[in-house]
C-alpha cells in the first residue's frame, strides 16, 4: 500500500486552498517533539508548510472539531479523516451536529498510530525524535542513543484492535481505502466477562481509582457533543467536577458510557487521551458487544442516518427477560 | 419552601396491620417542608377527604403527601380533594404503602421502616412539585374493531347503532371467525350459521360500518381519541367492487388441490375461492401461493370466465390510513397445535381429530356434507372417544400445554356427544374428563341430559395413550372412580384441544402498547371493575382475546366494549395529561434520539435562533414536543444524552430527590 506522507497532504490542501474550494484546513500540527502532535487549523500555504504534519502521531480524531469550526469559519473547511475518524464523522452527521455542505472531507489511509508510552517503555525516557519513515522506527534518545523498534510492538491499543481500514465517508480519497477487519477487539471484553463479579469489580475499582476527573475523555469524545454536558449542568444534580468520593468518580465513567451507548463508534479517543491510562474504551466496547449480541451487529457511524438499536424499536427486539436469562448464568 | 401536609391512611387493617401508621406520621413530620402530619382510618372516606381539605386551610398547605394505596386506586380522589381545597391537584403525591409495602411484608418493623422511606421519597418529590394544568384534545368520532368474528361483529354493530362510524379489519377473506365454522351451539343446539349469518349481513349492510377483509393492521400511532392507523389491504387479485360472487371463476379454476382452511384441511378448495356460501364480503380471493397464473404467468382461466372483468392479477396491496378515536381488539383464538401431544396419535392417524375438526365433520356444509364418517376410510364410526383437557389445565411450567382451563370444551364435548347419539343411536360414545365444568345458564342441565337421556359414557380419568392398530385406535385410559384400567378399540377419537390467543395478538399488543399476560391474552385494566378496557386508554377488549369465553359471554363482552367506546366517542373533548415532556432549547443538541424513541410521534424539530458572540445569530436545530400528542411515557427523557428533555410531574430532579431520600 502506498505510504501517505505529510508532503502529499500539504500539496493537496494547498491546492484546495488556492483554488478556493476551502477556506481553511483542519489537520494535525507539529509540536515541540515528534510525538506532540495536536489538531490545528491552517488558513494559508505558509501555515501548512510550516506546521502541518501527518504521521504515526497524528492520532487525534478531527471530526468533533467540525462542530465548532464549521460555525466559526466562513466557507468550506477541509478535514482530513483517517478510516476510523470517518465513522465519527458519519455519526455526528446522523446527530445533525454540523452541516455536511460546510465540509470537504479528504480520506487518508492510516498505517496505525503509535503510542509514545509504549515507545518510552522500550527506548527509555528522554525521547528526542522518532523517525517513522519505515516500519522500523528509529527513536533517538538522550540517554540510550538511537533505539530501533518494530512499529508493531508500539502500536496504540486501538490500532492493534483496528476495526476498519475502510473510509465510510469522504469527498475525495488520498491513497486507497481498505476493508473492515476483524481484529479481536472484543477479546479483552470477553476476558472481563469471564471474571467473577468480585474480580471484575476489583478490576474496575483499580482502574477507575486513578481517575482525576480531568474530563479529557469527555472533551475528546466525538460522541460527547452536548451543548451542555450533564456533568457541567448545575440542574442535573451530578455536576460536581472534583470527585467527592471514589464512588462518584466511578459513576461518572459509567454514566458517560451509558450516554454514548449506541452512538460510540469505538474510535478509542477516550483511552488515548486519558493521562492515567484507564482503559475506558472497554466500557464502551462492552456495550457495543452486548448490543451486537442482543440486537444484531450494529456499527455506529457506518452510515449516516442509521437507527441505533437503543433508539429504535422493532417487534423482534429482545425481551428484557431473555437478556436476564442469557446473562443470568454469569450475573 | 413548600408547606406539606402528610396523611397516613390505615386502610382499616390493610395497612395498619403491618405498618405502625402513627410512627410513620411521626417520622415524616420531621422531613423538610412538612408542617403537618397525621393518620386516619380511611383517608378515602368522606371524613378522610374532609380532614385533608380542612388541614389545607388550617395549615396553609401548598403540597400534600398521602401514604395510602396505589395511586391507581385513589390518586384521582385525593387530587379532587386538593382541588376542592384550593390547591393545584398536581401538588398531591401518593406514597404507596399498601400494595408496595403492607401487603408484601409480614412484620411490623420491616413494614414500618419501608413505609417511612416511601413517605420520605414522596415528601422529597412534593418539595419540587409545581402546579400543572392539563390541556384538552379533540375526539375522532370513529372506532376501529380489529377482528371480524362474532365479538368484532357485535361490537361494531352496537357502536354503529349508536350512530358512530366503525371500521372492521379482518385478516381472513371473510368475516365470521370461528363461529362460522361451528355446527350447533350449546346449550340450545341452534345452528351457529343460522344465528351468525344474519349478523354478518347486518354489519355488512350497516351505513356506519366499513369492512376491510383480507387486511391487517400495520401501524398504530397516536393516543386515546386520536389514533392514526395504517391498514394493509392485501391484494386478493379480485376487484371487490366488480365481483358479484357468482362463483364461475371458482368452478372453472383448474388448480383444485389447495387445502381448504375453512374445513381445517379436511378437503380441498380451488386456488381462487370464496371461503363459504354465506361469506361476507361474498367475493372471490386468489390464493397467491397456489394460483398458477400468479406463480408462472400461464393460466388465466378465471379471468376468461369472469363476466364482469373483476380478476386483476396485477393488483397490489393497498395501504389505507385512517383516524380513530377508539380501538377494539377482537382477535379471537385458535386451538393449540397438537404437535406436542403425540401420545394421542394425532399425527399418526387421520381418525384422531380435534373438536373444531369434528364441528366441520358434522356440519352440512363440511367435507362430508354433515355425515359422520371417518376421515381415513369414510366408514361410519361405531365407537367414539372424546378426550377432554388436551393441553388445558397443564402443570405450571410444563413443557407443553396451557395452565388455564379453556372453559368451552366441557360444554361443546357434551354437545358433540349428544348430537352423535341423537343422529346415530348405534354408536357408543365415551368422554374422558378430569372434571366436568358446567357453570352457566342451563349448562349443567345440558350436560346431564347427555348422560341421562342420551346415554353418553362419562368416565372420570385421563387417556394415557392412543395407538393406531389396524383400522382401530387402541385407547388406554384409567377410570378413577372404578379404579381400573380401561382399553377401548375406538373408531374415532376427538381431542378437546386447548385454545390460545391468535398469534397476531402479540405484535398487535406491541403496536397498541397494550399489555398481555404470560399466555398472550390481553390484560384488562382491572379484572373485576374494568374488564373490557385495556390499561392503555382508548383500547378496548372484546371476546376471547382477553380470555377463554363461550359465545354468550363473548357477545355480552362485545356489547360492553361497545358501550365503553360509545361513552368515549360521545365526548367532544378529552382532558389531557399535563405530565408531558418538554425540551430545554438551550441544552438540546438536536441529535434526534428523542424523536426516534417517541412511540407517539410527538417530537418534531425546528431551527431556532440563538444569540452568538459579537451580536451574531446562531441557528440550531432543537426538539419541540407537541403536548397534545405526548402521553408522558418518559422514553425521551431517558434517551436524551444532555438532559435537555424533561417530564412535567416527573422531572429528573424530582426522581433524583426521591432516590436520594430513599438512599439517605
Amino acid at each position: 500500500m502506498q505510504k501517505i506522507t505529510t508532503q502529499m497532504l500539504v500539496e493537496r490542501a494547498t491546492a484546495l486552498l488556492n483554488n478556493g474550494t476551502v477556506s481553511a484546513v483542519l489537520g494535525w500540527k507539529k509540536g515541540e517533539y515528534d510525538y506532540d502532535v495536536t489538531p490545528g487549523v491552517f488558513k494559508s500555504a505558509e501555515e501548512l508548510s510550516e506546521a502541518f504534519v501527518y504521521g504515526d502521531f497524528s492520532a487525534a480524531n478531527l471530526s468533533k472539531y467540525l462542530i465548532k469550526k464549521t460555525d466559526s469559519i466562513t466557507g468550506k473547511i477541509l478535514v482530513f479523516l483517517k478510516p476510523c475518524d470517518t465513522y465519527s464523522f458519519n455519526q455526528l452527521l446522523t446527530e445533525h451536529r454540523f452541516n455536511r455542505e460546510s465540509v470537504y472531507a479528504v480520506g487518508v489511509q492510516c498505517g496505525g498510530m503509535v503510542d509514545i508510552d509504549k515507545i518510552k517503555s522500550i527506548a527509555g525516557d528522554g525521547v528526542l525524535s522518532v523517525d517513522y519513515s519505515s516500519d522500523e522506527l528509529v527513536v533517538s534518545t538522550l540517554y540510550n542513543g538511537d533505539v530501533k523498534i518494530e512499529k508493531s510492538r508500539v502500536l496504540a491499543e486501538r490500532c492493534v484492535n483496528c476495526k476498519s481500514k475502510k473510509h465510510v465517508a469522504y469527498d475525495e480519497l488520498l491513497g486507497e481505502s481498505g476493508e473492515e477487519i476483524s481484529s479481536g477487539r472484543f477479546d479483552e471484553v470477553e476476558r472481563l466477562e469471564s471474571m467473577t463479579p468480585d474480580e471484575r469489580f476489583a478490576f474496575w475499582q483499580n482502574e477507575l481509582s486513578r481517575c482525576i476527573r480531568c474530563n479529557a475523555c469527555r472533551d475528546a469524545c466525538p460522541a460527547c457533543t452536548c451543548e451542555k454536558c450533564v456533568f457541567d449542568n448545575p440542574n442535573s444534580g451530578v455536576e460536581n467536577k472534583s470527585p467527592a468520593n471514589s464512588f462518584e468518580e466511578q459513576m461518572f465513567h459509567i454514566i458517560r458510557a451509558f450516554h454514548v451507548a449506541g452512538r460510540c463508534t469505538d474510535c478509542g479517543e477516550c483511552s488515548r487521551v486519558c493521562p492515567q491510562n484507564i482503559p475506558l474504551h472497554l466500557l464502551n466496547r462492552k456495550f457495543i458487544k452486548d448490543m451486537n449480541d442482543f440486537y444484531g451487529e450494529y456499527q455506529a457511524g457506518a452510515e449516516v442516518g442509521s437507527r441505533a438499536p437503543l433508539v429504535n424499536y422493532t417487534a423482534e427486539d429482545i425481551e428484557p427477560s431473555d437478556v436476564f436469562n442469557r446473562r443470568g448464568e454469569d450475573a | 419552601m413548600q408547606r406539606i401536609g402528610v396523611f397516613v391512611c390505615w386502610c382499616g387493617s390493610n395497612i395498619a396491620g403491618t405498618v405502625d401508621v402513627k410512627a410513620v406520621a411521626a417520622a415524616l413530620k420531621n422531613e423538610p417542608g412538612v408542617v403537618f402530619s397525621t393518620d386516619y382510618q380511611y383517608m378515602c372516606s368522606q371524613a378522610g377527604q374532609n380532614l385533608i381539605k380542612d388541614s389545607v386551610r388550617e395549615h396553609k398547605l401548598t403540597g400534600i403527601v398521602v401514604c395510602s394505596c396505589s395511586p391507581r386506586m385513589h390518586e384521582v380522589t385525593f387530587r379532587k380533594s386538593a382541588a376542592a381545597a384550593g390547591i393545584n391537584p398536581y401538588m398531591v403525591e401518593i406514597a404507596n404503602i399498601r400494595e408496595q409495602c403492607s401487603w408484601v411484608h409480614k412484620e411490623m418493623p420491616v413494614g414500618t421502616e419501608k413505609a417511612i422511606i416511601l413517605g420520605k421519597a414522596a415528601v422529597a418529590k412534593v418539595n419540587l412539585n409545581a402546579p400543572l394544568t392539563p390541556g384538552e384534545s379533540p375526539v375522532t368520532k370513529r372506532a376501529l374493531v380489529i377482528g371480524g368474528g362474532i365479538a368484532g361483529i357485535q361490537t361494531a354493530l352496537d357502536i354503529a347503532d349508536a350512530g358512530f362510524k366503525v371500521d372492521i379489519v379482518e385478516k381472513k377473506a371473510t368475516i365470521g371467525g370461528k363461529m362460522a365454522q361451528l355446527d350447533k351451539t350449546f346449550p340450545t343446539l341452534d345452528c351457529a350459521a343460522c344465528i351468525l349469518t344474519p349478523k354478518m349481513v347486518d354489519v355488512a349492510q350497516h351505513d356506519n360500518v366499513r369492512i376491510f377483509s383480507y387486511s391487517d393492521v400495520e401501524e398504530v400511532k397516536g393516543f386515546v381519541g386520536n389514533f392514526t392507523v395504517k391498514i394493509r389491504k392485501r391484494a386478493r387479485y379480485v376487484d371487490e367492487e366488480k365481483c358479484t360472487g357468482c362463483g364461475a371463476c371458482v368452478e372453472k379454476c383448474p388448480q383444485r388441490k389447495v387445502p381448504n382452511e375453512f374445513n381445517l384441511g379436511m378437503d380441498n378448495r380451488k386456488a381462487i375461492y370464496i371461503p363459504f356460501a354465506q361469506a361476507v364480503p361474498k367475493v372471490a380471493t386468489i390464493d397467491p401461493n397456489y394460483c398458477t397464473m400468479l406463480k408462472t404467468g400461464k393460466c388465466g382461466v378465471c379471468s376468461k370466465f369472469c363476466e364482469v372483468g373483476a380478476i386483476d392479477y396485477k393488483q397490489k396491496d393497498q395501504i389505507i390510513e385512517e383516524k380513530y378515536g377508539a380501538i377494539v381488539v377482537a382477535t379471537g383464538f385458535n386451538p393449540i397445535s397438537m404437535d406436542k401431544f403425540d401420545e394421542y396419535a394425532y399425527s399418526q392417524s387421520k381418525d384422531v381429530i380435534t373438536s373444531l375438526e369434528f364441528e366441520r365433520l358434522t356440519n352440512a356444509a363440511g367435507p362430508t356434507a354433515g355425515k359422520l364418517l371417518r376421515p381415513s376410510d369414510g366408514k361410519h364410526p361405531e365407537k367414539i372417544v372424546f378426550v377432554q383437557c388436551v393441553g388445558s389445565r397443564c402443570a405450571a411450567h410444563a413443557e407443553k400445554g396451557k395452565e388455564y382451563c379453556s372453559k368451552i370444551c366441557c360444554m361443546y364435548t357434551a354437545k358433540h356427544a349428544m348430537l352423535i347419539r341423537d343422529k346415530y343411536p348405534d354408536t357408543e360414545v365415551y368422554v374422558f374428563y378430569i372434571d366436568v365444568r358446567t357453570p352457566g345458564k342451563n349448562f349443567d342441565e345440558f350436560q346431564r341430559r347427555a348422560v341421562e337421556e342420551y346415554g353418553v359414557h362419562y368416565v372420570k380419568g385421563m387417556v394415557g395413550k392412543i395407538t393406531p392398530e389396524g383400522d382401530k385406535l387402541k385407547v388406554r385410559a384409567s377410570d378413577l372412580i372404578a379404579n381400573k384400567q380401561i382399553n377401548i378399540d375406538a373408531d374415532l377419537v376427538v381431542l378437546a384441544a386447548a385454545i390460545e390467543p391468535d398469534k397476531s395478538a402479540r405484535s398487535l399488543a406491541t403496536m397498541l402498547t397494550a399489555s398481555m399476560d404470560t399466555n398472550d391474552f390481553f390484560t384488562e385494566a382491572h379484572p373485576k371493575l374494568r374488564p373490557v378496557e385495556s390499561p392503555t386508554a382508548g383500547v378496548f377488549l372484546s371476546g376471547t382475546c382477553q380470555g377463554p369465553k363461550d359465545i354468550p359471554e363473548t357477545v355480552s363482552q362485545a356489547g360492553a366494549a361497545a358501550a365503553k367506546v360509545i361513552g368515549l366517542l360521545a365526548k367532544d373533548k378529552l382532558t389531557g395529561n399535563p405530565c408531558v415532556a418538554s425540551s430545554d432549547p438551550l441544552m438540546c443538541n438536536g441529535c434526534s434520539s428523542c424523536e426516534r424513541v417517541c412511540p407517539y410521534g410527538a417530537i418534531t424539530y425546528e431551527d431556532k435562533e440563538f444569540p452568538g458572540p459579537n451580536r451574531t445569530v446562531k441557528i440550531r436545530r432543537v426538539a419541540v414536543v407537541n403536548p397534545a400528542v405526548c402521553q408522558g411515557c418518559g422514553a425521551c427523557t431517558v434517551a436524551c444524552p444532555s438532559g435537555a428533555m424533561d417530564l412535567n410531574g416527573f422531572k429528573n430532579m424530582q426522581i433524583m430527590a426521591e432516590v436520594d431520600a430513599i438512599c439517605k
